[in-house]
């Protein structure tokens, strides 16, 4: 018998209504198909504060917060930064919750010396208006910028080398969390691929510590990233995590949220299309027909500027180790829906947002982040679709780029994909090189443009994906020349996408799709 | 080994080649002689402001020549202070960062500016760069003629340059770097493999948002423009 949340669709079902970018597209099924729906949100805390304090009463692995402070020292809280969760948290944000108790309990025991740093690693520097956004008002205006400001992995100074792992992997974090007396890390943790020792050990690192891991190799042995029992990139940070942990006095606080990204009315957008009211149907097809007509940046405000009513789902300090199975285990109570056997065409629609394009465009290399990345991998066991199967995606794959924020990727995308497309070519002929552009490490430094590593590290993203699937088709894509550099087949539509993967997969493929935002991941058994 | 090859007014500096300039003419034996010089460039004012808008390697000939009959000792007596109360108090806040990470690449930094040489070499030492093209005043008889030694750095001429250095340096172009903040140096930023526009003017961020140019912002924010008179009233100060 199959879970509720996976439907099979018959001649009568009505037209799936998929994202495709920031536009909505009714497609056709063909029946026998499965659909997997994310579940429904899980029961917000009824007092969020009083969980946060109780979490930091009653630690995992841990003393309490309160038992680990002494008057005068040095206490770094670093903090997620705004690719967390998509879209932004309506405010409060969790995080905010979250200091403004901790910062309480510090002044409280005498605790002055605190500053707070932005874990964005090689992401982008957040904007003021962004980190007050996450920390609130009051946090924002008494601390920034002096004493909460963005960390910085290309500051040679105000790094600090660890050590090295007994596989090779160097650690080298910020100098201010390294050197405190306490570190406090406040984390969102949105999917299962968060939280843990990537908080720290990835938060606070630079591109040496990156290269460890981030390279085409490792991404290729990731069996998903949302299972980190099988993930290369997770052992890997793991390790690196725990050489920090054995210096540093790390005391990791993680909160989940649960699945509510769209709010009332547009909460039907999670529903199956066929036990839609009357009233949603209308509103469905208002939203889709408004969302044609209305032009791009237009469009991208109405996803991304309104943030979503995620509700808290759990609080969980202490030690890192401790701490983070109880997180994981309620990202995939959210998460989760099993389901059996593979499939030989997997469909999604891909949406308007990427952890890495808050407030500004999901541009080709993003698209392809979505895809073979993080679509591709939500899965446990076994990915949804078979070995040397079809990935149909829907998306427009618009030649742009937020100047600003995906500088180093206009370059790679126009000037490196073209020459290749395999990931161990481009990291050995071309990454070091690029990594190292001053221009655009000071456009990280200065600015709020990713790293020149970051576009690498994304092509990488979809290496496990890509080394899996047989092939991509992209439906509805308004130009031939990004496809074909992302190395994806086009199709007009969603019919003549199904009629190529028969040509591979016979005239009656098994298809899957999954019909996400928001969130869903699969428990395959094969 | 790569280069990386940087304008220096408006890119790494606030200021222009107006501002030393004017620095020296204050500074003259006396303040009768500062006055005279200063009445003569601002008169000139109309004609310098033609020529750059014309062509700036007239536009540098011209303003140099304010400095002649000046004696070579005063020049370099001066060119301290003027490095300290004009050049350093003008660096963008995170132009020695990116002056830095050049040098952390292990390239040969070059400044490639029409001011003058001594300045620059000043400047050079402060930042950590290794090279300096730049502009040269004719000294006969240890008296400034007011004219430039050929080549005048300006413009294309700088593209020349660039790419001499390079050659007699072994640079390959294709792996080197330049910043600017004008259109007029265009051709020096076209002939290296990674050209980035820094601070630009309205044109030359049309060109780099063409090109897919990095664009980088040195400045907290940036600064109001200021005229003849805004500077003098600024180094008066």
């Amino acid at each position: 018998m199959t879970h509720p949340l996976v439907v099979t669709l018959d001649r009568k079902s009505a037209p799936r209504t998929i994202f495709a970018g920031d536009r909505l597209v009714e497609v056709d099924m063909p029946a026998g198909t499965r659909v997997i729906y994310p579940r429904a949100p899980l029961a917000a805390l009824k007092d969020p504060d009083a969980a946060i304090r109780y979490a930091l009463n009653h630690p995992h692995g841990s003393d309490p917060l309160h038992a680990k402070l002494r008057p005068g020292m040095k206490v770094v809280i670093a903090i997620d930064d705004i690719s967390l969760p998509l879209p932004p948290m309506r405010r409060p944000d969790v995080r905010e919750r979250v200091l403004t108790i901790v910062l309480e309990m510090l002044a409280d025991h005498g605790v002055e010396d605190v500053e707070m740093i932005i874990a964005t690693s090689v992401h982008r520097r957040m904007t003021s208006e962004e980190i007050r956004h996450i920390v609130g008002d009051r946090i924002h205006s008494k601390y920034y910028p002096h004493r909460l400001y963005n960390h910085d992995a290309e500051d040679a100074k105000g790094m600090k080398e660890l050590g090295t792992t007994e596989m090779g992997e160097v650690v080298e974090l910020n100098r201010k969390a390294v050197e405190s007396d306490l570190l406090i890390y406040v984390n969102l943790n949105l999917v299962p691929m968060d939280g843990g020792h990537k908080s720290v050990a990835v938060g606070l690192c630079g591109y040496r510590s990156l290269q460890a891991h981030h390279t085409p190799q490792t991404m290729r042995n990731c069996h998903s990233y949302m299972d980190p029992s099988s993930s290369a990139l997770a052992t890997s940070v793991e390790r690196m995590g725990r050489l920090a942990n054995k210096t540093l006095n790390v005391f990791t606080i993680e909160t989940t949220v649960n699945n509510r990204m769209f709010d009332r009315p547009l909460e039907f957008l999670h529903k199956n299309e066929d036990d839609l009211s009357g009233s949603e149907r209308t509103a469905l097809r208002a939203l889709r027909f408004t969302l044609d007509k209305l032009p791009q940046p237009a469009r991208q405000a109405i996803f991304q500027k309104v943030p979503s009513p995620y509700g808290i789902t759990g609080v969980f300090a202490g030690e890192t180790e401790a701490v983070h199975p109880h997180t994981l285990a309620k990202c995939y109570e959210q998460y989760s829906v099993p389901i059996r056997g593979q499939a030989d065409v997997l469909v999604t629609g891909i949406p308007f947002i990427s952890p890495y394009n808050v407030n500004s465009f999901l541009n080709p290399l993003l698209v392809s982040v979505m895809a073979e990345g993080y679509l591709f991998n939500m899965y446990r066991n076994a990915p949804l679709v078979k070995k040397g199967g079809t990935m149909i995606v829907t998306h427009p794959c618009t030649d742009q780029f937020d100047k600003e924020h995906h500088a180093p990727y206009i370059e790679f995308v126009h000037n490196l994909l073209p020459e290749t497309r395999d990931g161990l070519e481009l990291h050995k002929r071309f990454e070091k090189k690029f990594a190292s552009n001053p221009a655009l490490i000071q456009k990280y430094r200065s600015g709020h443009a990713y790293h020149p590593a970051h576009p690498f590290f994304m092509w990488y993203w979809g290496e496990a994906g890509r080394q899996h699937l047989g092939r991509v088709i992209v439906v509805g894509a308004d130009n031939e020349y990004i496809p074909k550099l992302l190395g994806y087949q086009t199709a007009r539509s969603m019919p003549e996408a199904l009629e190529m993967a028969q040509s591979h997969h016979g005239p009656s493929p098994e298809i899957t799709m999954m019909h996400m935002p928001p969130i869903v991941m699969a428990d395959v058994t094969v | 080994m790569a280069a990386s090859y940087f304008d220096v007014d408006g890119t790494l500096l606030t200021t222009n080649l107006l501002h030393p300039t004017i620095f020296y003419l204050l500074n003259q034996q006396n303040p009768l002689r500062s006055l005279g010089k200063l009445a003569r460039t601002a008169v000139r004012a109309p004609q310098l402001v033609l020529a750059e808008m014309r062509d700036r390697r007239l536009f540098n000939e011209m303003l140099f020549s304010a400095y002649e009959g000046m004696s070579e000792d005063r020049l370099h007596c001066l060119a301290d202070e003027t490095f300290d109360a004009v050049i350093k108090r003008a660096l963008f806040p995170h132009a020695r960062d990116l002056v830095q990470t050049c040098v952390d690449q292990g390239h040969e930094v070059v400044l490639v500016s029409g001011a003058l040489d001594f300045l620059m070499g000043r400047l050079a030492a402060f930042l950590g760069a290794h090279t300096v093209i730049a502009n040269r005043l004719e000294i006969k008889d240890h008296y400034a003629t007011g004219r430039l030694l050929r080549p005048v750095v300006a413009g294309p001429e700088k593209a020349r340059l660039i790419r001499d250095h390079a050659k007699l340096k072994g640079h390959d172009l294709d792996d080197c770097f330049a910043y600017s903040d004008s259109y007029s140096d265009v051709p020096m930023l076209s002939v290296v493999g990674h050209p980035a526009a820094v601070n630009p003017d309205a044109k030359l961020e049309r060109l780099a948002n063409a090109y897919g140019w990095p664009i980088v912002r040195l400045e907290k924010e940036s600064r109001p423009k200021r005229g003849l008179t805004g500077t003098v009233r600024e180094l008066l100060s």
